[in-house]
């Protein structure tokens, strides 16, 4: 056995080979033969066999729907970041680049589904019928997320990478138990977990994974690549495609474009259905890239180079659809032009909406701890309450 | 003598500890080229090579279970978890192996790791990155736990907690690691001793990590009201070493416990109980406590309502004086 005393570790001093050089290039991967896409980056439709037929019914006017959901959504994720430089918000984790990913899964869930979302989820969220204003209150720090989860049938946001896919997989379990799986598709339900490709590290992704298998659950895990988990590049997760993992858990994994929202929309219709009808579980990879910094308060130009960056606007996920709409489909531009009046009066409802926002009041840190409060917790709050009265309410 | 930031404290003692020993590892999420979320790391894996800076994968109980596995084979890894409350995932490894394999082995696998832990609140952020996990550590048997407050302790407790052959849990006050201060040529104090960190007279207060500018803050200002506090930094919090509280008790008579931790089965409860068996008879007035509240951490909108300030520590101070 080597004795480990006398290690001597390799000089990073020494030269750059080209190898380092390369390795500071990354997300340059094209997604690979089995990438599923619809709507090219050039705005042109392609048939995909096993996928194509799932958006049969979609025309011009859905087309117009999703991309002006497209639009909206990227339109006040634009606002929360400015919110957050001008200390309205703590903080604002952007989605730019993912609301084709985004869009395309959240318009193929129907009412019945569950999601349970990741941080970065506003675009699901939209399409949950949740306000945008209702994700304010996290990151300015007056809730930890203000919409009824069970009504909404959307999940409270899960910051602790990977926890979700477990409460995702229990919840899909439920809904299997109860017998809403493989029977009337007017009931069936399915369950949609989000996560990122640094989630899929994390052992509660795996347990997950096992779990679901075990149980047939209805869940489909829907993983955005956006190509990093914050600095670190998907490399450093992987050494497959993170859709090849499904089979080794037994279950099929699909890789998707996911800048193309025709390909997810088919490719989430597909999963969920296989999840209703008792095939579950499934795995969806979403191939996207994370366009802007991972929250307001990272910088990505410590960790990535920005020509990957240009690399990816040239696939932009709207502008494709806008390339397809008027040139394919004739589109005019009063379309494009309610629509960004639209979009502006949303970010100016948000904005205002988040200027307005009361702060909680110090009860709310006693509240809903317990079903059953302890006497000690009342006294807390008791005493803590009086104490703050007593500066008039001004501490 | 020169004067830093306290997280640029840590980094230097990181480096000094790397210099010193080709076999002190620093492994974690992002701290490789991005130098860390609170840039600790900033410069390292430039300077030592990814071989010894260790950007891993996303998962906690990967960091800590494979840096025990390291440490078997001879290294001593010290791991950054990247905030106090994505700890969770690695904790099983931290209780079932980091803190048993020395007692398990009968002293023949030491597992020298050290887990640096961002903690505590203040810094406006949201859920998960504002927690005081420390008691539920120093309540496992076979772990250290420490807690720096300063530049000065940051440098030297680090590099003492990386030459330990204990397993350390080293908590960091994440809101001060901008505030500057001095640090020393040579390490001010053994890792697990308490200081005493402002002399007085009428009350003592006990605390640790990001609460110490606080209490040192409240005494300036009871001693324009004329009450003198004596303030002690903690610093290491299994074990306790309560010596110098004991013996300041034994003076004020009166002792105030702080801490932004729930105080329920907390660290402050044990300083609490401990000092009133040693001092019952010295003692003017019942060990109080100032600490955060027992409820999960707010929204960071009510963070200033849970967590004490000068004037909790204070008026907790009057109520210790009144009795
Ligand atoms: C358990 C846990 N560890 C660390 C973090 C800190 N953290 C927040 S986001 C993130 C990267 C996540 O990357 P990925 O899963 O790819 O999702 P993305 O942010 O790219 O959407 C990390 C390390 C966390 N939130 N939870
Ligand atoms: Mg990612």
């Amino acid at each position: 056995m080597s004795d480990p005393q006398s290690w001597v570790p390799t000089d990073p001093g020494s030269a750059p080979t080209r190898e380092h050089v390369l390795s500071g290039l990354h997300g340059l991967d094209e997604g690979g033969p089995e990438l599923v896409q619809l709507l090219t980056p050039e705005g042109l439709r392609v048939d995909d066999e096993r996928f194509g037929g799932r958006v049969a019914d979609v025309g011009v006017e859905e087309l117009k729907g999703y991309y002006r959901d497209m639009v909206l959504v990227r339109r006040f994720d634009r606002e929360g970041n400015a919110l957050q430089r001008q200390g309205e918000l703590g903080i604002w984790v952007p989605l730019l680049g993912q609301e084709a990913a985004q869009i395309g899964a959240g318009r193929a869930l129907t009412s019945r589904d569950m999601v349970f979302p990741s941080y970065r989820e506003h675009g699901v969220a939209w399409c949950r019928g949740i306000d945008p204003t209702a994700l304010l209150g996290i990151f300015r720090g007056t809730d930890h997320g203000s919409w009824d989860p069970l009504e909404a049938r959307f999940h409270l946001y899960t910051i602790v990478i990977g926890n979700q896919c477990l409460n995702a997989t229990g919840y899909a379990m439920g809904q299997k138990f109860e017998g809403r799986v493989g029977g009337d598709s007017e009931t069936d339900e399915a369950t949609m977990c989000f996560f990122g490709d640094g989630a899929t590290s994390q052992g509660d992704v795996h347990e997950g994974f096992v779990w679901a298998a075990a149980f047939d659950a209805p869940v489909v895990f829907y993983c955005q690549n956006n190509q990093w988990a914050i600095s670190v590049p998907l490399e450093k997760q992987t050494r497959v495609p993170l859709f090849q993992r499904a089979r080794g858990y037994g279950f099929p994994g699909v890789r998707v474009d996911g800048n193309d929202v025709l390909a997810c929309l088919a490719v989430s219709r597909w999963a969920l259905e296989e999840c209703r009808t008792g095939n579950g579980p499934v795995l969806v990879e979403a191939f996207t890239y994370r366009m802007d910094a991972h929250t307001t308060s990272d910088d990505p130009s410590r960790y990535r180079l920005a020509d990957e960056l240009e690399l990816w606007k040239l696939k932009d996920p709207i502008e494709r659809v806008r390339v397809h709409l008027v040139r394919e489909l004739g589109v005019g531009s009063e379309f494009f032009d309610s629509v960004q009046e639209e979009s502006d009066a949303l970010a100016a409802r948000f904005r205002a909406f988040c200027l307005a926002m009361p702060d909680p009041g110090p009860e709310r840190m006693f509240s809903e701890v317990y079903a059953d409060r302890s006497a000690r917790l009342e006294a807390q709050q008791a005493d803590y309450l009086a104490y703050h009265a007593s500066f008039g309410g001004e501490r | 003598m020169t004067t830093m930031t306290l997280a640029k404290a840590l980094n230097s003692g990181l480096r000094a500890a790397m210099e010193q020993d080709p076999r002190v590892l620093v492994m974690g999420e992002d701290v490789g080229k991005l130098g860390g979320v609170f840039r600790v790391t900033d410069g390292l894996a430039k300077d030592f090579g990814e071989q010894r800076v260790l950007d891993t994968p996303l998962s906690e109980s990967g960091i800590i279970g494979t840096a025990v596995g390291l440490a078997i084979r001879g290294f001593r890894p010290v791991c950054e978890i990247q905030f106090d409350g994505f700890v969770f995932p690695g904790y099983d490894q931290i209780v079932s192996q980091l803190a048993k394999l020395r007692f398990r082995s009968q002293g023949k696998v030491p597992v020298p790791v050290v887990v640096r832990i961002p903690f505590g609140g203040g810094i406006g952020a949201v859920e998960h990155h504002s927690e005081s996990p420390e008691s539920l550590f120093a309540h496992v048997a076979g772990l250290k736990v420490v807690a720096c407050s300063n530049p000065d302790d940051a440098h030297w407790m680090i590099r003492q907690a990386i030459a330990s052959d204990d397993p350390v849990i080293f908590f960091e006050p994440k809101r001060r690691y901008w505030e500057k201060g001095e640090v020393s040529e040579s390490a001010p104090a053994g890792l697990y001793s308490s200081r005493v960190v402002r002399a007085g007279t009428d009350v003592t207060v006990a605390c640790y990590g990001p609460l110490v500018k606080t209490c040192l803050e409240a005494a300036s200002a009871a001693e324009s009201e004329g009450r003198s506090l004596e303030v002690i930094d903690l610093r290491s919090l299994s074990p306790l070493d309560l010596d110098p509280v004991v013996a300041s008790v034994r003076r004020t008579g009166r002792l105030v416990v702080a801490s932004e931790a729930p105080s329920e089965s907390s660290v402050t409860s044990e300083v609490a109980a401990r000092v009133q068996e040693e001092c019952f008879h010295t003692l003017e007035a019942p060990v109080l406590r100032v600490t955060g509240f027992d409820t999960p951490y707010p929204p960071s909108r009510l963070e200033e309502d849970y967590l004490p300030d000068l004037d909790r520590v204070l008026d907790v101070v009057d109520r210790s004086l009144e009795f």
